[in-house]
Protein backbone atom coordinates (compact mmCIF):
# COMPACT_ATOMS: atom_id res chain seq x y z
CA UNK A 1 0.00 0.00 0.00
CA UNK A 2 3.07 2.30 0.62
CA UNK A 3 4.38 2.31 -2.24
CA UNK A 4 0.76 2.73 -4.32
CA UNK A 5 0.80 6.38 -2.15
CA UNK A 6 4.40 7.27 -2.68
CA UNK A 7 3.77 6.66 -6.39
CA UNK A 8 0.47 8.72 -5.97
CA UNK A 9 1.86 11.74 -4.50
CA UNK A 10 4.80 11.69 -6.75
CA UNK A 11 2.57 12.00 -9.87
CA UNK A 12 0.61 14.78 -7.90
CA UNK A 13 3.99 16.60 -7.79
CA UNK A 14 4.59 16.06 -10.91
CA UNK A 15 0.94 17.45 -12.51
CA UNK A 16 1.13 19.96 -10.22
CA UNK A 17 4.66 21.34 -11.17
CA UNK A 18 3.28 20.96 -15.25
CA UNK A 19 0.17 23.11 -14.10
CA UNK A 20 2.01 25.89 -11.80
CA UNK A 21 5.74 26.08 -14.45
CA UNK A 22 2.96 25.88 -17.54
CA UNK A 23 6.32 23.64 -19.15
CA UNK A 24 4.69 22.61 -23.07
CA UNK A 25 3.26 19.32 -23.24
CA UNK A 26 5.94 18.48 -26.18
CA UNK A 27 8.83 19.10 -23.21
CA UNK A 28 6.41 17.27 -20.34
CA UNK A 29 3.32 16.12 -20.64
CA UNK A 30 1.24 16.22 -16.99
CA UNK A 31 0.50 12.70 -15.94
CA UNK A 32 -3.53 13.47 -16.68
CA UNK A 33 -2.41 13.83 -19.90
CA UNK A 34 -0.78 11.01 -20.16
CA UNK A 35 -3.24 9.21 -19.17
CA UNK A 36 -5.84 10.75 -21.71
CA UNK A 37 -3.43 9.12 -24.37
CA UNK A 38 -2.80 6.11 -22.89
CA UNK A 39 -6.75 5.62 -23.23
CA UNK A 40 -7.52 7.02 -26.21
CA UNK A 41 -4.86 5.34 -27.83
CA UNK A 42 -5.19 1.93 -26.17
CA UNK A 43 -5.79 -0.02 -29.61
CA UNK A 44 -2.52 0.96 -31.45
CA UNK A 45 -0.17 0.77 -27.92
CA UNK A 46 -1.42 -2.56 -27.13
CA UNK A 47 -0.39 -4.62 -29.76
CA UNK A 48 3.25 -2.70 -29.84
CA UNK A 49 2.80 -3.95 -25.71
CA UNK A 50 2.53 -7.80 -26.98
CA UNK A 51 5.11 -7.75 -29.66
CA UNK A 52 7.72 -6.33 -26.61
CA UNK A 53 6.36 -8.65 -23.97
CA UNK A 54 7.01 -11.51 -26.27
CA UNK A 55 10.53 -10.57 -26.69
CA UNK A 56 11.48 -10.29 -22.79
CA UNK A 57 9.51 -13.62 -22.22
CA UNK A 58 11.21 -15.20 -25.11
CA UNK A 59 14.32 -13.72 -24.53
CA UNK A 60 14.31 -14.41 -20.64
CA UNK A 61 13.34 -18.70 -20.94
CA UNK A 62 16.23 -18.13 -24.09
CA UNK A 63 18.56 -16.53 -21.82
CA UNK A 64 17.62 -18.84 -18.15
CA UNK A 65 18.02 -21.77 -20.27
CA UNK A 66 20.89 -21.03 -22.06
CA UNK A 67 22.85 -19.50 -18.76
CA UNK A 68 22.00 -22.77 -16.63
CA UNK A 69 23.27 -24.67 -19.51
CA UNK A 70 26.28 -23.56 -19.55
CA UNK A 71 27.21 -22.66 -15.62
CA UNK A 72 26.15 -26.56 -15.03
CA UNK A 73 28.67 -27.35 -17.74
CA UNK A 74 31.15 -24.75 -16.22
CA UNK A 75 30.52 -27.09 -12.53
CA UNK A 76 30.78 -30.48 -13.54
CA UNK A 77 33.36 -30.16 -16.43
CA UNK A 78 36.34 -29.25 -15.30
CA UNK A 79 38.29 -28.23 -18.71
CA UNK A 80 35.44 -25.39 -19.16
CA UNK A 81 36.11 -23.67 -16.37
CA UNK A 82 39.42 -22.78 -18.03
CA UNK A 83 38.33 -22.53 -21.70
CA UNK A 84 34.83 -21.64 -20.97
CA UNK A 85 34.79 -19.26 -18.19
CA UNK A 86 37.57 -16.55 -19.44
CA UNK A 87 35.69 -16.14 -22.65
CA UNK A 88 32.91 -15.62 -20.92
CA UNK A 89 33.89 -12.60 -19.03
CA UNK A 90 35.44 -10.87 -21.82
CA UNK A 91 32.53 -10.95 -23.70
CA UNK A 92 31.00 -8.55 -21.25
CA UNK A 93 33.81 -6.47 -22.11
CA UNK A 94 31.93 -5.69 -25.40
CA UNK A 95 28.45 -3.69 -24.43
CA UNK A 96 25.76 -5.39 -25.63
CA UNK A 97 24.43 -1.48 -27.07
CA UNK A 98 27.50 -1.76 -29.50
CA UNK A 99 26.54 -5.33 -30.76
CA UNK A 100 22.73 -4.61 -31.30
CA UNK A 101 23.04 -3.07 -34.87
CA UNK A 102 24.84 -5.99 -35.90
CA UNK A 103 21.89 -8.39 -34.44
CA UNK A 104 19.74 -6.45 -36.43
CA UNK A 105 22.03 -7.24 -39.83
CA UNK A 106 22.10 -10.47 -38.69
CA UNK A 107 18.70 -11.00 -37.76
CA UNK A 108 16.68 -8.70 -39.32
CA UNK A 109 13.93 -6.38 -38.16
CA UNK A 110 11.67 -8.52 -36.65
CA UNK A 111 11.67 -10.50 -33.33
CA UNK A 112 14.70 -12.39 -33.54
CA UNK A 113 16.76 -9.67 -33.17
CA UNK A 114 15.08 -8.45 -29.89
CA UNK A 115 14.93 -11.51 -28.39
CA UNK A 116 18.72 -12.11 -29.07
CA UNK A 117 19.96 -9.04 -27.66
CA UNK A 118 16.94 -9.95 -24.43
CA UNK A 119 18.97 -13.14 -24.24
CA UNK A 120 22.31 -11.52 -24.28
CA UNK A 121 21.57 -9.32 -21.42
CA UNK A 122 19.96 -12.40 -19.43
CA UNK A 123 22.46 -14.79 -20.16
CA UNK A 124 25.57 -13.32 -18.02
CA UNK A 125 23.63 -13.08 -14.68
CA UNK A 126 21.86 -15.73 -14.89
CA UNK A 127 25.14 -17.55 -15.59
CA UNK A 128 27.63 -16.41 -13.15
CA UNK A 129 24.64 -15.90 -10.94
CA UNK A 130 24.09 -19.73 -10.71
CA UNK A 131 27.90 -21.15 -11.55
CA UNK A 132 28.56 -19.08 -8.58
CA UNK A 133 26.08 -20.93 -6.13
CA UNK A 134 26.96 -24.22 -7.62
CA UNK A 135 30.77 -23.21 -6.93
CA UNK A 136 30.01 -22.50 -3.31
CA UNK A 137 28.17 -25.65 -1.56
CA UNK A 138 28.89 -26.59 1.74
CA UNK A 139 32.15 -28.73 1.49
CA UNK A 140 30.59 -30.55 4.54
CA UNK A 141 27.53 -31.35 2.58
CA UNK A 142 30.35 -32.21 -0.27
CA UNK A 143 32.32 -34.70 2.43
CA UNK A 144 28.69 -36.06 3.68
CA UNK A 145 27.49 -37.28 0.35
CA UNK A 146 31.12 -38.30 -0.34
CA UNK A 147 31.11 -40.94 2.80
CA UNK A 148 27.47 -41.86 1.85
CA UNK A 149 29.08 -43.70 -1.44
CA UNK A 150 27.37 -40.35 -3.90
CA UNK A 151 28.94 -39.99 -7.40
CA UNK A 152 29.68 -37.12 -9.32
CA UNK A 153 26.86 -37.06 -10.89
CA UNK A 154 24.74 -37.68 -7.84
CA UNK A 155 26.33 -34.80 -5.65
CA UNK A 156 26.03 -32.25 -8.89
CA UNK A 157 22.23 -33.01 -9.07
CA UNK A 158 20.71 -33.49 -5.37
CA UNK A 159 23.20 -31.39 -3.37
CA UNK A 160 25.06 -28.75 -5.45
CA UNK A 161 22.11 -27.76 -8.26
CA UNK A 162 19.27 -27.54 -5.12
CA UNK A 163 22.08 -25.72 -2.70
CA UNK A 164 22.46 -23.63 -5.55
CA UNK A 165 19.13 -22.24 -6.44
CA UNK A 166 19.00 -19.54 -4.28
CA UNK A 167 22.10 -17.80 -5.94
CA UNK A 168 20.27 -18.53 -9.19
CA UNK A 169 17.03 -17.30 -7.85
CA UNK A 170 18.51 -13.54 -7.17
CA UNK A 171 20.48 -14.00 -10.92
CA UNK A 172 16.30 -14.52 -11.98
CA UNK A 173 15.57 -11.12 -10.34
CA UNK A 174 18.48 -9.48 -11.96
CA UNK A 175 17.60 -10.75 -15.35
CA UNK A 176 13.81 -10.31 -14.79
CA UNK A 177 14.64 -6.28 -14.11
CA UNK A 178 17.41 -5.82 -17.17
CA UNK A 179 15.38 -8.09 -19.96
CA UNK A 180 13.17 -5.11 -20.84
CA UNK A 181 16.13 -3.10 -21.64
CA UNK A 182 17.28 -5.71 -23.90
CA UNK A 183 13.90 -5.84 -25.76
CA UNK A 184 14.07 -1.84 -26.24
CA UNK A 185 17.67 -1.44 -26.96
CA UNK A 186 17.04 -4.11 -30.39
CA UNK A 187 13.74 -2.30 -31.03
CA UNK A 188 15.39 1.20 -30.85
CA UNK A 189 18.21 -0.01 -33.50
CA UNK A 190 15.59 -0.96 -36.25
CA UNK A 191 12.02 -2.63 -35.49
CA UNK A 192 9.00 -2.09 -37.37
CA UNK A 193 6.94 -3.25 -33.80
CA UNK A 194 7.03 -2.66 -30.06
CA UNK A 195 7.01 -0.24 -27.58
CA UNK A 196 10.73 1.06 -28.34
CA UNK A 197 9.51 1.55 -31.95
CA UNK A 198 6.37 3.44 -30.61
CA UNK A 199 8.82 5.57 -28.77
CA UNK A 200 11.30 6.71 -31.66
CA UNK A 201 8.61 7.64 -33.44
CA UNK A 202 7.24 9.06 -31.29
CA UNK A 203 10.34 11.18 -30.43
CA UNK A 204 10.38 12.17 -33.95
CA UNK A 205 7.19 13.55 -34.12
CA UNK A 206 7.46 15.21 -30.52
CA UNK A 207 4.57 13.43 -29.21
CA UNK A 208 5.95 13.33 -26.14
CA UNK A 209 2.70 12.61 -24.14
CA UNK A 210 2.61 8.83 -26.16
CA UNK A 211 6.69 8.64 -25.39
CA UNK A 212 5.42 8.96 -21.18
CA UNK A 213 2.48 6.40 -22.30
CA UNK A 214 4.72 4.06 -23.89
CA UNK A 215 7.29 4.58 -21.01
CA UNK A 216 4.53 3.91 -18.76
CA UNK A 217 3.26 0.96 -20.33
CA UNK A 218 6.96 -0.55 -20.27
CA UNK A 219 7.31 0.04 -16.60
CA UNK A 220 4.30 -1.81 -15.82
CA UNK A 221 5.18 -4.95 -17.54
CA UNK A 222 8.61 -4.60 -16.56
CA UNK A 223 7.00 -4.18 -12.86
CA UNK A 224 4.25 -6.76 -13.13
CA UNK A 225 7.00 -9.64 -14.83
CA UNK A 226 10.02 -8.37 -11.45
CA UNK A 227 7.14 -8.86 -8.58
CA UNK A 228 6.26 -12.41 -10.71
CA UNK A 229 9.68 -13.42 -10.82
CA UNK A 230 9.90 -13.19 -7.21
CA UNK A 231 6.71 -14.17 -6.42
CA UNK A 232 7.73 -17.31 -8.57
CA UNK A 233 10.69 -17.83 -6.78
CA UNK A 234 9.57 -17.26 -3.37
CA UNK A 235 7.18 -20.61 -3.79
CA UNK A 236 9.63 -22.77 -5.36
CA UNK A 237 12.20 -22.33 -3.15
CA UNK A 238 10.41 -21.96 0.10
CA UNK A 239 13.55 -23.09 2.53
CA UNK A 240 15.32 -20.08 0.81
CA UNK A 241 15.34 -16.89 3.84
CA UNK A 242 15.91 -13.87 1.63
CA UNK A 243 16.00 -10.36 2.81
CA UNK A 244 13.13 -9.53 0.51
CA UNK A 245 10.58 -11.74 1.98
CA UNK A 246 11.79 -10.89 5.72
CA UNK A 247 9.61 -8.08 6.43
CA UNK A 248 6.68 -9.98 5.57
CA UNK A 249 7.68 -13.20 6.75
CA UNK A 250 8.44 -12.16 10.41
CA UNK A 251 5.03 -11.67 11.79
CA UNK A 252 4.38 -15.34 10.59
CA UNK A 253 4.58 -18.22 12.73
CA UNK A 254 6.44 -21.19 10.84
CA UNK B 1 18.61 -51.18 15.72
CA UNK B 2 22.30 -52.43 15.04
CA UNK B 3 22.22 -55.32 12.39
CA UNK B 4 25.77 -55.01 11.57
CA UNK B 5 28.17 -55.64 14.30
CA UNK B 6 31.51 -54.07 14.83
CA UNK B 7 35.09 -54.50 12.98
CA UNK B 8 38.10 -53.73 14.30
CA UNK B 9 39.89 -51.00 12.79
CA UNK B 10 43.61 -51.02 13.17
CA UNK B 11 45.65 -48.30 11.67
CA UNK B 12 48.84 -47.37 10.94
CA UNK B 13 50.20 -43.94 9.51
CA UNK B 14 53.74 -42.54 8.26
CA UNK B 15 53.96 -39.27 9.68
CA UNK B 16 51.85 -36.82 8.18
CA UNK B 17 52.93 -33.18 6.94
CA UNK B 18 50.62 -30.75 5.44
CA UNK B 19 52.18 -27.59 3.78
CA UNK B 20 55.55 -28.49 5.28
CA UNK B 21 53.88 -28.90 8.48
CA UNK B 22 53.78 -31.77 10.98
CA UNK B 23 50.15 -32.98 11.14
CA UNK B 24 50.23 -36.46 12.54
CA UNK B 25 53.25 -38.08 14.08
CA UNK B 26 54.26 -42.06 12.52
CA UNK B 27 51.02 -43.76 14.56
CA UNK B 28 49.41 -47.22 15.41
CA UNK B 29 45.94 -46.69 16.58
CA UNK B 30 43.87 -50.01 17.13
CA UNK B 31 40.04 -49.77 17.61
CA UNK B 32 38.51 -52.45 19.36
CA UNK B 33 35.17 -53.67 17.39
CA UNK B 34 32.23 -52.89 18.50
CA UNK B 35 33.52 -50.62 21.41
CA UNK B 36 33.54 -46.45 21.58
CA UNK B 37 37.35 -44.86 21.18
CA UNK B 38 37.03 -41.24 22.19
CA UNK B 39 40.05 -39.47 20.66
CA UNK B 40 40.90 -36.46 22.73
CA UNK B 41 43.55 -33.30 21.89
CA UNK B 42 44.28 -29.73 21.51
CA UNK B 43 42.97 -27.94 18.55
CA UNK B 44 44.75 -28.40 15.16
CA UNK B 45 46.59 -31.39 17.19
CA UNK B 46 45.15 -33.51 14.35
CA UNK B 47 42.20 -35.32 15.67
CA UNK B 48 40.12 -34.38 12.11
CA UNK B 49 42.53 -34.95 9.99
CA UNK B 50 42.59 -39.14 11.12
CA UNK B 51 38.84 -39.04 10.90
CA UNK B 52 38.88 -37.41 7.76
CA UNK B 53 41.69 -39.81 6.50
CA UNK B 54 39.70 -43.05 7.89
CA UNK B 55 36.55 -41.36 6.32
CA UNK B 56 37.92 -41.33 2.60
CA UNK B 57 37.61 -38.20 2.63
CA UNK B 58 41.41 -37.22 2.34
CA UNK B 59 43.99 -39.78 0.64
CA UNK B 60 45.68 -41.75 2.62
CA UNK B 61 49.41 -40.77 2.18
CA UNK B 62 51.85 -43.57 0.84
CA UNK B 63 52.94 -45.92 3.43
CA UNK B 64 49.72 -45.65 5.65
CA UNK B 65 48.07 -49.10 6.40
CA UNK B 66 44.24 -49.11 7.19
CA UNK B 67 43.40 -52.85 7.69
CA UNK B 68 39.47 -54.43 9.12
CA UNK B 69 39.08 -57.09 11.51
CA UNK B 70 37.98 -58.94 8.80
CA UNK B 71 40.44 -57.90 6.54
CA UNK B 72 38.03 -56.68 3.55
CA UNK B 73 38.84 -52.58 2.68
CA UNK B 74 37.58 -50.01 4.54
CA UNK B 75 35.59 -48.52 1.72
CA UNK B 76 31.98 -48.16 1.80
CA UNK B 77 31.85 -49.13 5.39
CA UNK B 78 32.15 -46.07 7.49
CA UNK B 79 29.84 -43.99 8.64
CA UNK B 80 30.58 -40.11 9.38
CA UNK B 81 28.84 -37.42 11.63
CA UNK B 82 30.44 -34.06 11.55
CA UNK B 83 30.43 -31.43 14.13
CA UNK B 84 27.28 -29.39 12.04
CA UNK B 85 24.37 -31.37 11.70
CA UNK B 86 24.60 -30.91 7.69
CA UNK B 87 20.99 -31.61 7.06
CA UNK B 88 20.23 -30.36 3.94
CA UNK B 89 17.56 -27.27 3.96
CA UNK B 90 15.19 -28.23 1.01
CA UNK B 91 14.73 -31.56 2.01
CA UNK B 92 12.35 -32.92 5.05
CA UNK B 93 13.50 -35.03 7.96
CA UNK B 94 12.48 -38.26 6.47
CA UNK B 95 14.34 -36.95 2.96
CA UNK B 96 17.44 -35.66 5.02
CA UNK B 97 17.33 -38.99 6.90
CA UNK B 98 17.10 -41.47 3.69
CA UNK B 99 19.38 -39.30 1.84
CA UNK B 100 22.59 -42.13 1.33
CA UNK B 101 20.44 -44.11 -0.39
CA UNK B 102 19.11 -41.61 -2.82
CA UNK B 103 22.50 -40.10 -3.34
CA UNK B 104 23.36 -43.83 -4.04
CA UNK B 105 20.18 -44.32 -6.46
CA UNK B 106 18.54 -46.56 -4.38
CA UNK B 107 15.29 -47.13 -3.38
CA UNK B 108 15.26 -45.21 0.07
CA UNK B 109 13.81 -47.88 3.09
CA UNK B 110 11.05 -45.23 4.70
CA UNK B 111 10.16 -47.38 7.35
CA UNK B 112 13.59 -47.92 8.69
CA UNK B 113 14.23 -44.26 8.44
CA UNK B 114 10.67 -43.91 10.06
CA UNK B 115 11.72 -46.32 12.65
CA UNK B 116 15.22 -44.36 13.28
CA UNK B 117 13.57 -40.82 13.40
CA UNK B 118 10.79 -42.22 16.25
CA UNK B 119 14.39 -43.72 18.27
CA UNK B 120 15.96 -40.61 18.15
CA UNK B 121 12.87 -39.31 19.70
CA UNK B 122 11.53 -36.90 16.44
CA UNK B 123 8.39 -39.03 15.59
CA UNK B 124 5.63 -37.02 14.09
CA UNK B 125 7.94 -34.43 12.32
CA UNK B 126 8.95 -36.48 9.93
CA UNK B 127 7.78 -33.50 7.36
CA UNK B 128 9.62 -30.92 9.13
CA UNK B 129 12.20 -28.96 7.58
CA UNK B 130 15.13 -28.15 9.26
CA UNK B 131 14.66 -24.74 9.61
CA UNK B 132 11.79 -26.04 11.47
CA UNK B 133 13.68 -27.77 14.18
CA UNK B 134 15.60 -26.52 17.21
CA UNK B 135 19.33 -27.45 17.36
CA UNK B 136 19.06 -30.20 19.50
CA UNK B 137 16.56 -31.92 17.35
CA UNK B 138 18.48 -31.07 14.12
CA UNK B 139 21.66 -33.23 16.08
CA UNK B 140 19.07 -36.02 16.49
CA UNK B 141 18.18 -36.09 13.26
CA UNK B 142 21.68 -36.28 12.26
CA UNK B 143 22.59 -39.08 14.43
CA UNK B 144 19.64 -40.82 12.78
CA UNK B 145 20.68 -40.05 9.25
CA UNK B 146 24.15 -41.96 10.68
CA UNK B 147 22.65 -44.49 11.89
CA UNK B 148 20.35 -45.24 8.78
CA UNK B 149 23.73 -45.96 6.95
CA UNK B 150 24.10 -48.92 9.00
CA UNK B 151 27.43 -49.30 8.79
CA UNK B 152 29.72 -51.07 11.16
CA UNK B 153 32.51 -48.23 11.82
CA UNK B 154 31.20 -44.77 12.66
CA UNK B 155 33.12 -41.92 12.57
CA UNK B 156 31.95 -39.24 14.66
CA UNK B 157 34.19 -35.25 14.86
CA UNK B 158 32.76 -33.50 17.44
CA UNK B 159 29.32 -34.44 17.27
CA UNK B 160 27.19 -32.42 19.88
CA UNK B 161 29.84 -29.51 20.73
CA UNK B 162 27.29 -27.26 18.59
CA UNK B 163 24.47 -27.70 21.24
CA UNK B 164 24.08 -26.63 24.84
CA UNK B 165 25.15 -28.46 27.62
CA UNK B 166 21.24 -29.92 28.63
CA UNK B 167 20.84 -30.97 25.48
CA UNK B 168 24.39 -32.45 24.64
CA UNK B 169 24.07 -34.80 28.64
CA UNK B 170 20.42 -35.78 26.89
CA UNK B 171 22.20 -36.58 22.95
CA UNK B 172 24.90 -38.65 24.60
CA UNK B 173 22.59 -40.90 26.23
CA UNK B 174 20.46 -41.60 22.91
CA UNK B 175 23.97 -41.94 21.31
CA UNK B 176 25.09 -44.74 23.69
CA UNK B 177 22.03 -46.55 23.20
CA UNK B 178 21.48 -46.28 19.62
CA UNK B 179 25.26 -46.64 18.87
CA UNK B 180 25.80 -49.76 20.96
CA UNK B 181 27.34 -52.74 19.06
CA UNK B 182 28.91 -50.36 17.00
CA UNK B 183 32.63 -49.93 16.10
CA UNK B 184 32.63 -45.88 16.70
CA UNK B 185 35.55 -43.41 17.02
CA UNK B 186 34.48 -40.12 18.27
CA UNK B 187 36.79 -37.07 18.27
CA UNK B 188 35.58 -34.87 21.17
CA UNK B 189 37.00 -31.85 22.93
CA UNK B 190 34.61 -32.77 26.35
CA UNK B 191 36.22 -34.66 28.71
CA UNK B 192 33.31 -35.75 30.40
CA UNK B 193 31.97 -36.84 26.93
CA UNK B 194 34.73 -39.30 26.53
CA UNK B 195 34.44 -40.38 30.05
CA UNK B 196 30.51 -41.09 29.89
CA UNK B 197 30.45 -42.91 26.18
CA UNK B 198 33.90 -44.51 25.54
CA UNK B 199 35.15 -47.47 26.56
CA UNK B 200 38.93 -46.00 25.75
CA UNK B 201 40.35 -43.27 25.71
CA UNK B 202 43.42 -41.73 23.71
CA UNK B 203 44.93 -38.34 24.15
CA UNK B 204 46.34 -36.99 21.16
CA UNK B 205 49.38 -34.75 21.93
CA UNK B 206 51.55 -33.07 20.37
CA UNK B 207 55.32 -33.50 19.82
CA UNK B 208 57.77 -32.31 17.41
CA UNK B 209 57.23 -34.62 14.94
CA UNK B 210 53.44 -34.50 14.94
CA UNK B 211 51.13 -35.57 17.37
CA UNK B 212 50.94 -39.14 19.36
CA UNK B 213 48.14 -41.06 20.55
CA UNK B 214 48.63 -41.70 24.34
CA UNK B 215 46.22 -44.12 26.17
CA UNK B 216 44.11 -42.97 29.51
CA UNK B 217 43.14 -44.95 32.52
CA UNK B 218 39.23 -45.08 32.39
CA UNK B 219 37.21 -44.85 35.55
CA UNK B 220 35.22 -48.27 36.43
CA UNK B 221 32.11 -49.74 34.88
CA UNK B 222 30.79 -49.75 31.14
CA UNK B 223 28.87 -46.54 29.34
CA UNK B 224 26.88 -44.99 29.71
CA UNK B 225 28.59 -44.08 32.91
CA UNK B 226 26.83 -41.53 35.22
CA UNK B 227 28.20 -38.14 34.88
CA UNK B 228 27.69 -37.45 39.21
CA UNK B 229 30.03 -40.77 39.62
CA UNK B 230 32.72 -39.57 42.45
CA UNK B 231 35.37 -41.43 40.03
CA UNK B 232 33.91 -40.57 36.45
CA UNK B 233 34.39 -36.81 38.17
CA UNK B 234 37.53 -37.30 39.39
CA UNK B 235 38.80 -38.54 35.85
CA UNK B 236 37.14 -35.80 34.30
CA UNK B 237 39.43 -33.53 36.06
CA UNK B 238 42.70 -35.58 35.65
CA UNK B 239 41.59 -35.92 31.91
CA UNK B 240 40.89 -32.28 31.89
CA UNK B 241 44.56 -31.05 33.82
CA UNK B 242 46.23 -34.04 30.93
CA UNK B 243 44.73 -31.98 28.41
CA UNK B 244 46.05 -28.50 29.41
CA UNK B 245 49.13 -29.92 29.93
CA UNK B 246 49.35 -31.61 26.54
CA UNK B 247 48.97 -27.56 24.72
Amino acid sequence: MRPLLAALGLLLIWEGFVRWSEVPPFLLPSPLRVADVLWRRWEILWPHAVTTGTEILLGLALGTLLGCATALLLAAWRGGRRWLLPLLVASQAIPVFAIAPLLTLWLGFGLGSKIAMATIIIFFPVATAFYDGLRRTEPGWLDLAATMGASRRAALWRIRVPAALPGLASGLRVAAAVAPIGAVVGEWVGASAGLGYVMLQANGRSQTDVMFAALTLLAGMAMALWFATDRLLRALLPWQPDQLSEDTEKGRPS
Amino acid sequence: MASSDGLALHVSLPAIRLGGRAILGAARLDVAAGRLTALLGPSGVGKSTLLRLLAGLLPLPPGARVTTGDGRPLQGRVAWMGQQDLLLPWLDLIGNVALGARLRGERPDLDRARALIAAVGLAGREGARPAQLSGGMRQRAALARTLMEDRPIVLMDEPFSAVDAPTRHRLQGLAAGLLRGRTVLLVTHDPLEALRLAHRILVLRPAPDGAVAEEQPMPPGEPLRPAHEPAVLAAQAALLERLAEAV
